[in-house]
This record gives structure tokens, C-alpha cells and sequence, in this order.
């Protein structure tokens, strides 16, 4: 372990924007983990204020706040409030790589972001294992939700309530796919995503479904990497940016008008974090980042923003079924996209669209967040629900297969018949067979 | 200081988990939203009910333990800066609200209720209850109290003193004290209502409060008038109230933080105006278009430029947008924003404008106006960056004879924000030596071992 000297002087790099925060404390109104804790540490001031005491060397071991900088969602809430425009996520992030660079990190981490997540192949060999093992450790646990729990107690499952994997990832139904542009004249690059390729392959199949019925030519190249997200936010670089170069690779810009996904934390990665944490490797790597960065959009954005997609609203049936919609953070707080999936929603007569009170509080998922600190993940989750069931929805639909995770575990403990769909899906069904 | 026994015995009433005592969590109760130096407090004890509350005052003042009671942090003086070290005491795990009395138009509330939440359970009720401090959303009623906040609406509504009907807190030995009473009439022994309200800690720790509700307002209005002279905005204030109007929000903004307020939200403001007047009229429909039309009548006389009054729900929020917008567009220019407050008799309010700039130009500051002109309480706001020593120091002075000016003209150090930390060697130059030393007295003998946020207010007793 290098001095806290070298540790306080990598922190100071990060001053300039650290000391836009003037400790208002008006994140305390949105940060779903301080509402569960009330804790200043769990707020982003409160860990703005712990960044700036490391660069002054004041605490003697960087453990505590190291921690603390890790008990976050990065759900963005606290940026979106801030009324002086601190970069709350592009500090956090480079925060926990300087924290994770000097104190190192944990093997089994180590394991996970190195020896598997960045080795895409090994990784889709060893989940298409683990899809067909599943069932000897886990039992049905919710009909409606198609959710599962774990037969006996395990450490990995816990009191999870979890949608399995799928029996056959994306990747396996369809490698790959390269078909011109329609009647829209555009051809888009489809970004698929891990956890819709392994445990929502339906979003998959809907997302290309929707593009061919516009017209729309697809770009779905085989060997896809993770967008990086998981390895970003446990400040390991090296597998970030080992992923990030081997999806620059299967991606060539020039193939296509734009990439979309279905997946609003994938979007928001390629969006807003590539650029960030590559903005100092060097003019050839940025400019080949930013360039499909640029090009990165979510799907529902694509539709009624660039493709000027805009669906008659249905009459909803007498009988429709009342859906209610959550907005991702990694689709309103960070891309500033909620309008659009909704107008997509409305064009399906068979459902009718009720809003929840916040319907964007976080789920609380926080990617590997809930792995870490699934107590509080679930207190978070749990508020959620409650919104969820006061309206009497008996569909959730989402923009984010993260917090289709969530919701399936949530809905399915509290016993709720309730069905969780992506909203791409609710819009492939309006479009007909 | 603070023995290994201390510390157990805090455990023993609230649980290990509610007293932080790493350095990382005390770490984060050392700053409030003031420019102050942070001082990190030894311990951190957040009490789950006002009887353990209770109990934690008296270990302390047992222990002669100075506290700090701490609701968001978001006061702008550093009342919430545990100056000796202390421990910080967290009230918002007391956050309910225990009645809301619809007939009888008064709540019972903890003290760590949000003012937001709790203006919008009143308002679901068909009732109001005014006080807005600009930190509503985040603010704690406690807070609130203990630093009588104020906020937009004090021209005709008051502020958070003209709603606390009756208090129960803990002396300095937790033990209880009641005040005031649930009635609109109570004269039962001294007003210590009154003595607690605005006394930022030093005096008690709060754990009930009895607060006024009063009806909605039927209706409302609002406008927009704008001004090429200062003079013209700050002069139709002084003519309105002449005119025996009392606007509910009477808000001006200066030139420069409508130049920031467009370049950030791009909302259609006059850039080249000199000021801005934001004017809202509410109460009864036939009084509020009487008198929306004479402010409106008021406003063209003293040379408005442009009158725009907002006929929709939807045009009434563009025109509270840019005042909404006025300190988070200021604040994203520079790294430090200094808020201050000092205030005026209203219809000095010209010669105060005016006194800003000639500072700003005298110590060659950047600096913002805008505020609760119908009140007198403008925020000149400063805006810096604490790293640059020589700029400080000019920002220090600049301050400093902010004061003078406002106290020159019958005014007050401080409208809204407190004394604190950051005013209190200022408050000899407002009241006199004797004031402070009868402050001192009346600290001395409740507080014989000044453990409630010594050095606030009045300095050292």
C-alpha cells in the first residue's frame, strides 16, 4: 500500500470538481438510501465531503471511506437535484478506481470482473452451465412473476426471490444478424446487454421485432462484451477498459447509423461513463469512444426521437389490463429520456397506463450494489413495491432489465401477482404478430 | 475529554448502531451549508423517541458534554457546527407528525419532520401553513424553530415564529419543559416559546412542537414586471406597500442573476432588464383582482418596461421558475457562494440595492442579488472561490461592511439565516455590550455548564 500522501495527492485531482459541492444538503430529498438510513454518509454530501477530507489527509486509514463511497446506488438521483451541477457520478467513479488502484481489490472481485466478466466467451460458456444446473438448486417461488428461490440455504441466493436464467441465452437463438436498412433507411447496431442475453431474451427478440416492423436494418454482431458497468463501479479499470476495447472492436461505427439497446444502465455506460473514464488515454482511444458513444441511444429514445415514431394512442379496451411505469435512473436522471416510452406504452389498446406517486425513485438494484448490500437494496425495494401496489397495476413495465431484476424479486416476497415487462415488449405486442 | 464510559452509556440508550464514533461518520456531521471551518464532532448519536432523546441531554450534561442537535445541516450561519467537539444529537429519526388538527387548525410534529412533507400533509387537509425557508425540501420543523426560518411568504404570512404555538423541549439537565398550549389564547406563565424560538440550540433541545395552521388561500395571482432601473423595481416595492397592498411574495432579482438564471435554464428572461419584480397576490377572488389590478397600476407608473400576468397554473410556475432557479444558477458560476442576508425596513430597499453595488465595485466582487424585497431581506450573493486567500479576504471585508451599510440604514445582520458561527462576533455592532451580556446571563443560569451548542449566537458565555 502506498503513503496516504500519493493517496491524498490522486484525490486532489478530483478537487476542481469536488469543490463545486457548497453542502446545500438538497440531495438529502432524493437519495433513496438516505431516506432508508438517514445517515449523512450515505448521502451525496456526505461522501463529497469524506473525498475532500482524503485529499487533505485527514483520516488515517482510507478503508472508511472507501466503504462508504461504496455504499451507493449510483443511481444518478443525487446529480439530477443538485443545484450547483456537481458531477456527483463521474467523481464517484473515478473515486473508487483511485481507491480500488491504492488499496487493491478483494479476490473475488478480482475473479469475477477479470477472470470472467472480461472474458466474454468463457463468461457466456460458464452462465449457459449455470442455466442448466439452476433448477437442482432452486424451486419455483412466484407463478405469476415466473420467479424462483433457493431449495435449501445458500450464500449465493440467500432470501432471493430470482428470475432464473433463461433455458437459452440471445447469443444461442441468434448469433448474429446483419440485415439492411428498410423503409426507414437506417440500419442501427443492436447492443444487447448481459442480463437481457442471459435472463430476458424476450426483451431481445421484441427490440428486433419493433426495428423490422419500421423498417428499420440491424447490425447484431456475435460475441458481444458487458457494457463494463459492474467492473467501472468496483473501480477496476483494467477489465473496464479491457471490455470497452473489445466492444469497440465487434462495433465498428461505420457499420451502422446508430447503436441502440434495450437496456437503459447499458445506454447510460456507454453514453456518459466510456467517455468519462477513457477522457485521459490519449486522443486515438477517446476519439474512437466519443464516436460511438455519440451514436449510443435507448431505444424508446430512438423511436420517437430519431425515427419521428409517434403511435396513434389506443382506446384502452374496457378490459385492459392497468400497467404502471417505473423510470429507470439510468433513463430519466441520466439521458433525460421518460416521455417516449410512454407514448410507446399508449399505443397498446390492451393495457391502460396509471401512474405511480415517484415513478422515479430508484428500485434500488444498483447492479452489484444488491450483491453487496442486499438488506439495504431490499429496504429500498420494498418502498418501491409499496408504490407499485397503490396503484393496483397488475403489469410493471420498465426500461431496464436491472430493475426488472428488482422488481421480480420485490413483487414476488410480497406475494404480488404482478407481471414485470420491458416496455419494448408491451409495444412489440401493439404492432401485432 | 470523553470517557471509554461515556460512550457505552450513550450505547446503552439509543444501541451501538445509532452512535458513530469512526472517523469516517463523524466526519460528515462537521459542516453545515454554511462557509465556515468544519470541526468534527467525537460522536455522533442519532435517539429513535424523544424519551431517549431525553436521556442522551442529561449523559451529556452529567458528563459536561457540549451537544449539537443537528436536522439537515442546511443552515447557512454554522449553527450546526459542533464548535467544542462535542457530540452531534440527529433529530430525524423523530419525524412524525403526531396530529393535524383540522378543527382546531393546529398540528402536533417531532422535530425532525420535514417542512415540505409536512406543508403538503397541511395542504392535503385544505389548510396552509406558510413558512417556505428556500431549503424546504430538505429543512426539518426543529430546524426550523431553532433558527426561525423564514423564507418567501414573510410579507404577509410571517415566519416560522408567527406559527409555534407551544414547544416541549429538554433543559439542560433532560428535563422536561412545556410551553404554550394547543389554544389560540394562552398566557400561562413567561413565553418561553417565544425565547426558544430562534435560539439556535443554546437554550434547549426541542422535541415537540405545537404550530399554527390557517386556511388556503382561495385564489391567487402572480405576475412579472420588468424594469430598465433599479430604481423603477425597488421603488414599486416601496409604492405597493405604501398603497396598503400586501402581496403574499414581493421577489426581486438584479440584473446579473437574470443573466445567470437565462444562460442556465433558457427560460425567456429579459437579459437586458436592470431588475426583475416577481409579485403574487392571493386571498379572496374579488380582493386578489382589486388588487392585482393597482399592482399592476403601480407597476406601469413606475416605468415597467413589460407586465406579464400569468393567466394558467402552467404560466404561474414559468414565473416562479426564475426565482426558483435565481441561487442554484448563481451557484453553478463560481465554486463558493456566500449567501448572506442582512435586512432593511422595506422601503429602504432602493439605497440597499444600490449599497450592494457600490460593494461589489469597491472590492471588485461578483455579486448577485435577488430576494424577499417585500420584506427587506435581500440575498446579495457573493460568489468566489475560498482557494484564492486575497479574494477571500476581500470577500470577508465586503461582507463586513455589508452589515455596516444595512445597520446604517435601522436594518438587521440577519433576515433569515441565523447568527451561528458565522455572525456572532457581528452582534455587539447591532444591540450593545449589555444586550449580549443579558443574552450571557439568561445562558449562564440555564445552562450552568454550557454544554447546548456553546459558542453560537452570542459567542462564548
Amino acid at each position: 500500500m502506498a503513503g496516504m500522501k500519493d493517496l491524498a495527492r490522486l484525490v486532489r485531482e478530483l478537487e476542481d470538481q469536488l469543490v463545486v459541492c457548497m453542502r446545500c444538503g438538497m440531495c438529502q430529498a432524493v437519495c433513496p438510501l438516505y431516506a432508508e438510513t438517514g445517515r449523512e454518509a450515505d448521502v451525496a454530501r456526505g461522501k463529497l465531503a469524506l473525498l475532500e477530507g482524503l485529499s487533505k489527509e485527514m483520516f488515517r486509514d482510507p478503508k472508511g471511506v472507501s466503504q462508504r463511497l461504496n455504499r451507493c446506488l449510483l443511481c444518478g438521483s443525487c446529480a439530477a437535484n443538485c443545484p450547483s451541477g456537481v458531477k456527483v457520478l463521474d467523481i464517484f467513479l473515478k473515486a473508487r478506481a483511485i481507491l480500488a488502484g491504492y488499496m487493491g481489490l478483494s479476490p473475488l472481485k478480482k475473479l469475477i470482473l477479470r477472470g470472467m466478466l472480461a472474458n466474454p466467451a468463457f463468461f457466456d460458456t460458464f452462465m449457459e452451465w449455470g442455466a442448466r444446473f439452476q433448477d437442482l438448486f432452486t424451486k419455483p417461488a412466484n407463478e405469476v412473476l415466473g420467479t424462483s428461490c433457493a431449495r435449501f440455504a445458500t450464500p449465493l441466493l440467500g432470501e432471493r426471490h430470482i428470475k432464473p436464467l433463461a433455458p437459452r441465452p440471445f447469443h444461442a437463438e441468434l448469433p448474429a444478424l446483419d440485415s439492411p436498412a428498410g423503409s426507414s433507411g437506417l440500419k442501427v447496431a443492436f447492443f444487447v446487454g448481459c442480463l437481457i442475453d442471459k435472463i430476458f431474451p424476450s426483451v431481445a427478440h421484441a427490440t428486433l421485432k419493433v426495428l423490422q416492423k419500421h423498417g428499420v436494418g440491424v447490425y447484431l454482431p456475435d460475441n458481444q462484451a458487458c457494457c463494463g458497468i459492474p467492473a467501472a463501479s468496483s473501480g477496476d479499470m483494467t477489465a473496464f477498459k479491457k471490455l470497452v476495447r473489445h466492444n469497440l472492436e465487434r462495433f465498428p461505427v461505420h457499420r451502422f447509423d446508430g447503436l441502440v439497446t434495450s437496456c437503459a444502465t447499458c445506454t447510460s455506460t456507454i453514453r456518459k461513463v466510456w467517455p468519462v473514464l477513457f477522457a485521459e488515454d490519449g486522443a486515438d482511444i477517446l476519439d474512437r469512444v466519443r464516436a460511438l458513444s455519440e451514436k449510443t441511444m435507448d431505444i424508446h429514445e430512438f423511436l420517437v426521437g430519431r425515427l419521428g415514431v409517434h403511435p396513434e394512442a389506443a382506446t384502452p379496451r374496457s378490459d385492459a389490463v392497468p400497467v404502471t411505469y417505473h423510470d429507470p435512473c439510468h433513463l430519466k436522471k441520466s439521458l433525460g429520456v421518460f416521455a417516449e416510452p410512454r407514448e410507446l406504452l399508449r399505443a397498446n389498446g390492451n393495457i391502460r397506463l396509471v401512474e405511480m406517486a415517484q415513478s422515479d425513485w430508484c428500485c434500488g438494484l444498483g447492479g452489484s450494489f444488491s450483491l453487496e448490500h442486499y438488506d439495504l437494496s431490499s429496504q429500498v425495494g420494498r418502498r418501491k413495491r409499496d408504490m407499485v401496489a397503490a396503484t393496483g397495476a397488475r403489469i410493471l413495465a420498465t426500461g431496464c432489465p436491472a430493475c426488472m431484476i428488482q422488481f421480480h424479486d420485490r413483487l414476488s416476497q410480497a406475494g404480488d401477482a404482478v407481471q414485470v415487462r420491458h416496455a419494448i415488449e408491451l409495444y412489440a405486442e401493439a404492432l401485432g404478430p | 475529554m470523553m470517557s471509554a464510559r461515556f460512550f457505552k452509556a450513550l450505547e446503552e440508550v439509543v444501541g451501538k448502531e445509532n452512535v458513530y464514533t469512526d472517523e469516517a461518520d463523524r466526519a460528515v456531521y462537521a459542516y453545515d451549508a454554511a462557509v465556515v471551518e468544519p470541526v468534527v464532532p467525537a460522536a455522533v448519536v442519532r435517539p429513535q423517541d424523544a424519551e431517549k432523546l431525553g436521556r442522551i441531554v442529561r449523559l451529556c450534561n452529567d458528563e459536561a458534554v457540549p451537544i449539537t442537535v443537528r436536522g439537515a445541516g442546511t443552515n447557512l450561519s454554522g449553527g450546526t457546527v459542533p464548535k467544542s467537539h462535542g457530540v452531534v444529537i440527529l433529530t430525524n429519526a423523530l419525524n412524525r407528525i403526531l396530529e393535524l388538527n383540522t378543527e382546531d387548525l393546529y398540528a402536533v410534529v417531532e422535530p425532525g419532520v420535514i417542512t415540505a412533507k409536512f406543508a403538503a400533509a397541511v395542504e392535503s387537509k385544505g389548510l396552509f401553513y406558510p413558512p417556505d425557508p428556500g431549503s424546504q425540501a430538505v429543512s426539518t420543523l426543529g430546524g426550523n424553530v431553532a433558527e426561525n426560518a423564514g423564507g418567501l411568504r414573510g410579507l404577509k404570512y410571517g415566519v416560522t415564529r408567527d406559527y409555534v404555538m407551544g414547544l416541549e423541549f429538554f433543559d439542560a439537565n433532560g428535563d422536561v419543559v412545556k410551553t404554550g398550549a394547543r389554544t389560540v389564547k394562552c398566557v400561562t406563565g413567561y413565553n418561553l416559546a417565544s425565547l426558544l424560538v430562534g435560539s439556535e440550540g443554546t437554550l434547549g433541545v426541542i422535541y415537540k412542537i405545537i404550530l399554527k395552521l390557517i386556511p388556503q388561500p382561495q385564489h391567487r395571482k402572480s405576475m412579472m414586471a420588468v424594469f430598465d432601473a433599479v430604481s423603477g423595481a425597488s421603488q414599486t416595492v416601496a409604492a405597493v406597500i405604501a398603497e396598503k397592498i400586501v402581496p403574499a411574495t414581493l421577489e426581486f432579482l438584479d440584473n446579473f442573476t437574470i443573466r445567470a438564471v437565462e444562460s442556465f435554464s433558457r427560460a425567456g428572461l429579459p437579459t437586458d432588464a436592470a431588475a426583475l419584480l416577481l409579485i403574487e397576490v392571493d386571498g379572496h377572488p374579488a380582493q386578489v383582482e382589486e388588487d392585482a389590478a393597482k399592482v399592476e397600476g403601480i407597476c406601469r407608473k413606475m416605468g415597467a418596461r413589460s407586465l406579464r400576468v400569468a393567466q394558467t397554473a402552467q404560466e404561474r410556475d414559468k414565473v416562479w421558475e426564475a426565482r426558483r432557479a435565481a441561487l442554484s444558477a448563481l451557484a453553478k458560476l463560481k465554486p463558493t457562494v456566500v449567501l448572506e442576508d442582512a435586512t432593511v425596513p422595506r422601503s429602504r430597499i432602493p439605497d440597499m440595492v444600490q449599497a450592494v453595488q457600490d460593494i461589489a465595485a469597491k472590492y471588485g466582487l461578483t455579486i448577485g442579488t435577488f430576494g424577499h424585497a417585500g420584506d427587506g431581506n435581500l440575498h446579495p450573493t457573493i460568489l468566489t472561490d475560498r482557494r484564492n486567500a486575497e479574494e477571500w479576504h476581500r470577500v470577508e471585508r465586503a461582507v463586513e461592511e455589508i452589515f455596516d451599510r444595512a445597520l446604517a440604514m435601522g436594518g438587521t445582520l440577519s433576515g433569515e439565516h441565523g447568527i451561528g458561527l458565522a455572525k456572532a462576533p457581528f452582534m455587539e455592532k447591532e444591540t450593545t455590550r449589555a444586550s449580549l451580556e443579558y443574552a450571557r446571563r439568561i445562558k449562564r443560569a440555564l445552562d450552568p455548564k454550557n454544554i447546548l451548542n456553546p459558542g453560537k449566537v452570542i459567542g462564548e458565555a
